[in-house]
């Protein structure tokens, strides 16, 4: 049984990330699926910035990011003022569950029945979709690969490809057995069945939802990247749009879309562009024929206003969300998005999805990583993603007494036999006579050392200590 | 209090005190200026790939040329704009061989499933291009409403190749974007596509199965 179909997807322990993890390892299909489809957009991500000086570019976009969260409070205010001139109504929700609500009391002001959704990974974060169908709102996901994920009672699997873990023959039947199309694997016929279901869902929506890319605090502009043109359905067909972003996501000025823009397609797809960008400032006007009469933002914090007081944690908030860095992580590829039980897998949400539940909860998040880098080097806002994890796998243990611990849930991996081996190695450290004892005790005692160390030696031999010392050694060439 | 104000004070109130802003350098964006024969190419080099159908034209010219292109698909309707020259062009040219064209002058509401049913293309101005990215410019207006180039399977845009960009952040600055933006702003790259099964391309999801682009020259 393949990690997706086990669960139900609203009730994943994520410290159960380790049986989770073997789980996929064990499963070729979502290794092979995994496998083909990262080495393609690794590829494709270099070939799109050929001919760019990547470097400035990505420094270019860090600094914005980093400009927009310096001045983030009064950029939120701005953005407001503005997008309120502009006659879009603004919401702010403290927490998942106040955005929610805001959203449900939205549908229930214009006794809305249906909500047809574009892709929004904030939505997926507040569970809107679930929350909804409890108050008896149907909210049906247009995107793709959302649609796919939903049909099956799955979670996305990546932030950009959310179906990635499942091949053509299974969607196929998934298809088939939902929605009663022929099994196929023409992919153009399975993509004009869901064209032809999901129209109709469009013409009938009371409201849509999506998710917002960059808001323009300048001009009051939402910003929403997209291929499939789902986005631009959602957000022009209904009467009533709403638009759900974490508060970060905000930019000073309008000309900082362009460089975030051709950082984020490339990074994330290798494309130039995607197919639609779509700018979106205002609701229908009184002379306009078509557009939603009634546009929203909610302004969603969720744990982000916590990141924001620390320095260094301050860097998650620059994500643009372009997945390049689960693309490129040699563990997102071999045990899949889900494993992860998370909203946002792989490295991002590494270092996000412990703010967002608790480093208690997410504890064994940090630790999923080989520390290899490939990461934080390809990020298009130069998110120092390996000292992140770094900083939260220390938190997770109280391991720095000088900075103390700040994230929720820290200390929860603290083990008192460790810290007390830690503590008698930064002692004997900070003793010269006593390390350099010490170390001339143990190479004398190498060979009682033991030859088994459990999961270590499983697939390695047993690293042995040095006949003598380097001190030993330095002394003996006369130095 | 209210979350707005929680959440603001919150992060006025930083614990680790203010943050300093980083200088922005935006000359990595910048390019040689080079001729519009150039752009044009290299605009055509970049949709191409992504299915954007371009053919080159004149003024005298391109009226002829989308006649052959919507028989050639057997188009047996067009919306045009009522108001754009585009529209008057059209209805004006005197030819019969042109589908049967209507115009979107009701609000969307009166005339919903005779779009998404029975209009077979659409053909709208553009307010530019961008050469680097293959990229049409729209600013959808009353006369050229949003879903003219969302819901038809056929959109046919007509730009100027005289004002084709090299690249987006020039294109919007050198048309004041930041002045004033209107409802609905639009950056279109190719028909509307799809990757979501299993990386294979698949063209005409939710939007247009075709885009033709006819360059006036």
């Amino acid at each position: 049984m393949s990690q997706t179909t086990a669960q139900d997807p609203h009730h994943i322990d994520v410290k159960e990330f380790h049986s989770r993890a073997r789980a996929a390892i064990a499963d070729p299909k979502i290794r092979q699926n995994f496998r083909k489809a990262m080495d393609g957009l690794m590829v494709k991500r270099q070939d799109a910035f050929e001919g760019w000086d990547l470097e400035a570019l990505r420094d270019l976009g860090a600094n914005i990011r980093l400009r927009a969260l310096a001045n983030l409070p009064d950029l939120l205010e701005a953005l407001e003022t503005k997008l309120t001139a502009n006659g879009i109504r603004v919401h702010w929700a403290i927490d998942s569950d106040e955005a929610c609500r805001i959203v449900r009391d939205i549908c229930i002001a214009r006794d809305a029945k249906t909500v047809i959704k574009g892709k929004s990974m904030v939505s997926e974060e507040m569970e809107l979709n679930h929350y909804l169908k409890d108050q008896g709102i149907e909210a049906l996901e247009s995107d793709l690969g959302e649609y796919i994920v939903q049909l099956a009672g799955e979670t996305p699997s990546h932030i950009i490809m959310p179906a990635i873990h499942k091949n053509t023959a299974e969607i196929s039947e998934l298809l088939h057995e939902k929605t009663g199309t022929d099994l196929s694997n023409d992919v153009e016929y399975l993509t004009a069945a869901a064209r032809l279901q999901l129209r109709e869902k469009f013409m009938n929506a009371d409201v849509g939802v999506s998710g917002v890319n960059f808001a323009v605090a300048e001009t009051g502009t939402l910003c929403l990247v997209e291929n499939e043109g789902n986005g631009r359905m959602t957000t022009t067909v209904p009467p009533c749009h709403i638009a759900v972003t974490g508060i970060e996501k905000v930019v000073g000025n309008l000309e900082d879309v362009a460089p975030l823009l051709a950082l984020l397609t490339r990074s994330a797809t290798g494309q130039h562009i995607t197919t639609y960008f779509n700018m979106i400032s205002s609701p229908r006007k009184p002379n306009e024929l078509d557009g939603p009469e009634e546009v929203h933002l909610v302004l969603v914090d969720n744990g982000r206003s916590s990141i924001y007081q620390d320095d260094e944690l301050l860097d998650t908030l620059r994500c643009i969300r372009c997945g390049a860095c689960m693309n490129h992580c040699p563990v997102y590829t071999r045990v899949g998005g889900h494993a992860y039980g998370t909203t946002y897998p792989g490295p991002i949400g590494k270092i996000l999805m412990p703010h967002l539940i608790g480093l208690d909860e997410g504890q064994h998040l940090p630790t999923a990583s080989s520390l290899c880098g490939a990461c934080g080097e390809v990020c298009p806002v130069k998110i120092p993603i390996p000292d992140l994890l770094v900083r939260l796998r220390q938190e997770s243990v109280d391991g720095d007494k000088l900075n103390p611990a700040k994230v929720r849930g820290h200390g929860a991996k603290r083990n008192a036999l460790e810290a007390l081996v830690w503590k008698g190695w930064s002692w004997m450290h900070a003793r010269p006579g006593v390390y350099r004892f010490g170390t001339a005790v143990a190479a004398r005692l190498r060979n009682l050392q033991p030859g088994r160390l459990g999961g270590w030696t499983k697939y390695r031999t047993a690293p042995k200590l040095a006949a003598k010392t380097l001190h030993e050694r330095m002394k003996e060439r006369g130095q | 209090m209210s979350s707005r104000d929680t959440i603001l004070s919150r992060l006025r109130n930083r614990s680790g005190g203010e943050l300093s802003e980083p200088h922005c350098d935006f000359t990595v964006l910048q390019r040689p200026s080079s001729s519009q024969a150039a752009r044009v190419d290299q605009f055509q080099k970049t949709i191409e790939p992504v299915h954007g159908e371009v053919h080159r034209c004149t003024r005298e010219s391109w009226i002829a040329q989308l006649v052959d292109l919507l028989a050639s698909r057997g188009a047996r309707s067009l919306l045009v704009p009522s108001e754009h020259q585009i529209g008057r062009a059209l209805r004006d040219c005197g030819r019969d061989d042109l589908p049967h064209m209507l115009v979107y002058d009701e609000p969307i509401e009166s005339w919903q499933a005779h779009l998404f049913n029975e209009v077979d293309a659409a053909i709208t101005s553009t307010r530019g291009g961008i050469a680097e990215t293959g990229t049409l410019i729209l600013w959808p207006t009353p006369d050229e409403p949003r879903l003219m180039s969302l819901v038809p399977p056929i959109h046919i845009a007509v730009l100027e190749a005289s004002e084709i960009y090299t690249t987006f952040h020039e294109a919007m600055l050198a048309q004041n974007w930041a002045s004033g933006m209107p409802t609905n702003a639009l950056l279109v790259s190719g028909p509307s596509k799809t990757a979501d099964i299993e990386q294979t391309l698949a063209y005409g999801v939710h939007g247009p199965k075709e885009l033709i682009i006819l360059v006036i020259e």
